[in-house]
């Protein structure tokens, strides 16, 4: 028993330490969650409320939208603004999280 | 020792067994009751992201002491005339139905944060794993004497909690006679809304315009200039509202005379018509009472990771009631995004893991001019180890090239989808 509770130690502190270094694994869905307030609760916008819905857009193409607003190649009120606070991997796991959204 | 393969899986399903035991509960999920408390912006968004998130699992008990929620965002636009409260107000029917909330109508008298119990005033005690509080601002009336009494605060309205005194506000102003003066005293910061009283000034002027042209508005501010949006409110006020609005910084409110409807500042007294006070406020008076770490003794201390307090164990706060990180605005889409990472950081604690250790929010401010255009601050903050806190985004965010109708659009849609995405 005191070797069974070694190793779950072991396995614990394995854990942990994997858990501290590595990103959590609900990163996308935390990451476009800040992105709700505007776009609706898993990117499903009110109809007709004048805000675009990115649930199911497919990756690339929303990613693509993205990187535009960042270039300053796609016009936009305020996008270009809120898209420079993520980093191109960051927004790389909210196109995936939206993407995946029936 | 030499084990083979088939000894090491043994033996690690019975560690497995073992360090479950002993709280090491990687991969496993939440459950438990989480008790939120405040139904605004942060509690609510709390509430439905915790039922949604763990689909079901954790169990959440939400108190709140009104019928419905009355949003403070766009009711500047019933203030001015041009919106109505059934436009601002929203059931908590979806909460529950839907979303499988306890709503309790009720006020929360006290908190054992050691006990993990929540008095409840209409009497009873809800038990809680973890507790949100989300209590928003309470006035400090003491910096405003003689608004102390309770007929004293029906006459000289704050309306800076949307509900009884919006509606009363917007009475006092239809009531005004063309030719009057409308001012509003702006406390020093950090206060709810740093746009707001700048936003109500543009929309009772707008009002005037049209409705009582005589009629003027006076923007009394503690602070030694506009706290928010300065560029694009002065161009609004000089293009708009050439001689209606003036603009007086440094003129911080030290005492109301009710009866004479004035303002007393440190070397005049200020007559108007319809007078409206915003007195310095600080965290909901039960943050203060359960003893959580004040800075300042107004705000309350949070670790950014997981909006828990930073000396009462499991009581995570939101929203205005809290110290804000450099550059955060006191706002309700920033309460929002509170509530989404203090869900997603209960969730892992409850599950037995460590919250996201990289979790961002971001801020957007609409403010409306005039009854169609609008302007916008944003702002992105990341967590930033080195500090302890989420910093501002350095190149990213700002505000509107203009004032334009497309952002008044914009406004009223992320009002629209704000609102459902804490409550339907
Ligand atoms: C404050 C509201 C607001 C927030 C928050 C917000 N957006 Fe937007 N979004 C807009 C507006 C408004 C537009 C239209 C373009 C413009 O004027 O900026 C837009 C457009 C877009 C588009 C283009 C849609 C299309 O079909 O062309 C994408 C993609 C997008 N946003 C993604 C995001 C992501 C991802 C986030 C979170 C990181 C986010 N938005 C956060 C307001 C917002």
């Amino acid at each position: 028993m005191m070797k069974l509770f070694h190793l779950a130690a072991a396995i614990c502190l394995a854990g942990a330490a994997a858990s501290a270094t590595a990103a959590d694994p609900n990163l996308g869905r935390n990451l476009a969650a800040t992105c709700a307030n505007c776009h609706g609760t898993n990117g499903k916008a009110i109809p007709g409320a004048g805000m675009d819905a990115l649930a199911g857009m497919e990756k690339e193409k929303l990613l693509q939208k993205l990187k535009d607003f960042k270039s300053g190649a796609k016009p936009a009120t305020i996008m270009h603004q809120i898209s420079k606070g993520y980093t191109d991997e960051q927004l790389d796991l909210i196109a995936a999280y939206y993407a995946a959204q029936k | 020792m030499i084990i083979n393969r088939r000894d090491f899986l043994k033996a690690s399903a019975s560690a497995a067994a073992v360090a479950g035991l002993y709280g090491c509960a990687s991969g496993s999920k939440a459950s438990g009751h989480v008790v939120v408390v405040g139904g605004g912006y942060g509690g609510a968004t709390a509430a439905k992201y915790l039922r949604m998130w763990s689909q079901g699992n954790v169990q959440v008990t939400l108190v709140e002491r009104n019928a419905e929620f009355i949003s403070c965002p766009i009711s500047n636009l019933v203030i001015g005339g041009t919106k109505s409260m059934a436009d601002i107000t929203i059931s908590y029917e979806n909460l529950k139905h839907k979303w499988g909330v306890r709503v309790i109508q009720d006020e929360v008298t006290g908190i054992d944060a050691h006990a993990r119990k929540v008095k409840l005033e209409k009497g009873g005690e809800l038990s809680y794993d973890r507790l949100v509080l989300s209590p928003g601002i309470d006035f400090m009336w003491d910096q405003v004497p003689a608004l102390k009494s309770a007929e004293a605060q029906a006459k000289i309205l704050h309306a800076w909690k949307a509900g009884p005194q919006t509606v009363a506000l917007r009475k006092q102003l239809e009531d005004m006679k063309n030719g009057g003066v409308y001012a509003i005293t702006i406390p020093k910061a950090p206060y709810r809304c740093p746009p707001g009283p700048y936003e109500r000034a543009c929309l009772v002027a707008n009002y005037f315009k049209t409705e009582k042209p005589k009629s003027k508005v006076l923007i009394l501010d503690a602070n030694e200039d506009v706290q928010s949006k300065k560029g694009l409110f002065m161009k609004a006020w000089a293009d708009l509202y050439k001689d209606i609005i003036e603009y007086r910084p440094n003129s911080e409110l030290k005492d109301v005379d009710v009866a004479g409807k004035a303002a007393v500042l440190e070397f005049e007294q200020v007559k108007a018509d319809v007078l409206n006070v915003i007195p310095p406020h600080r965290a909901g008076n039960i943050a203060a009472s359960t003893g959580l770490k004040l800075i300042n003794n107004r705000w309350v201390d949070v670790n950014w990771l997981s909006m828990e307090s930073t000396n009462t164990p499991g009581v995570h706060v939101l929203g205005d009631a809290i110290f804000p990180a450099p550059t955060m605005p006191k706002s309700g889409h920033m309460a929002n995004q509170h509530g989404k990472l203090a869900a997603a950081a209960i969730l892992n604690l409850l599950a037995g893991q460590a919250p996201n250790p990289t979790p961002v929010v971001m801020n957007t401010c609409y403010s409306f001019v005039d009854g169609k255009n609008a302007i916008h601050v944003a702002s992105v903050h990341q967590y930033d180890a080195a500090t302890q806190t989420v910093q501002p985004v350095k190149g990213a965010g700002g505000v509107s090239a203009a004032r334009n109708e497309l952002e008044g659009k914009a406004a009223l849609g992320w009002a629209q989808n704000i609102w459902a995405d804490m409550l339907a």
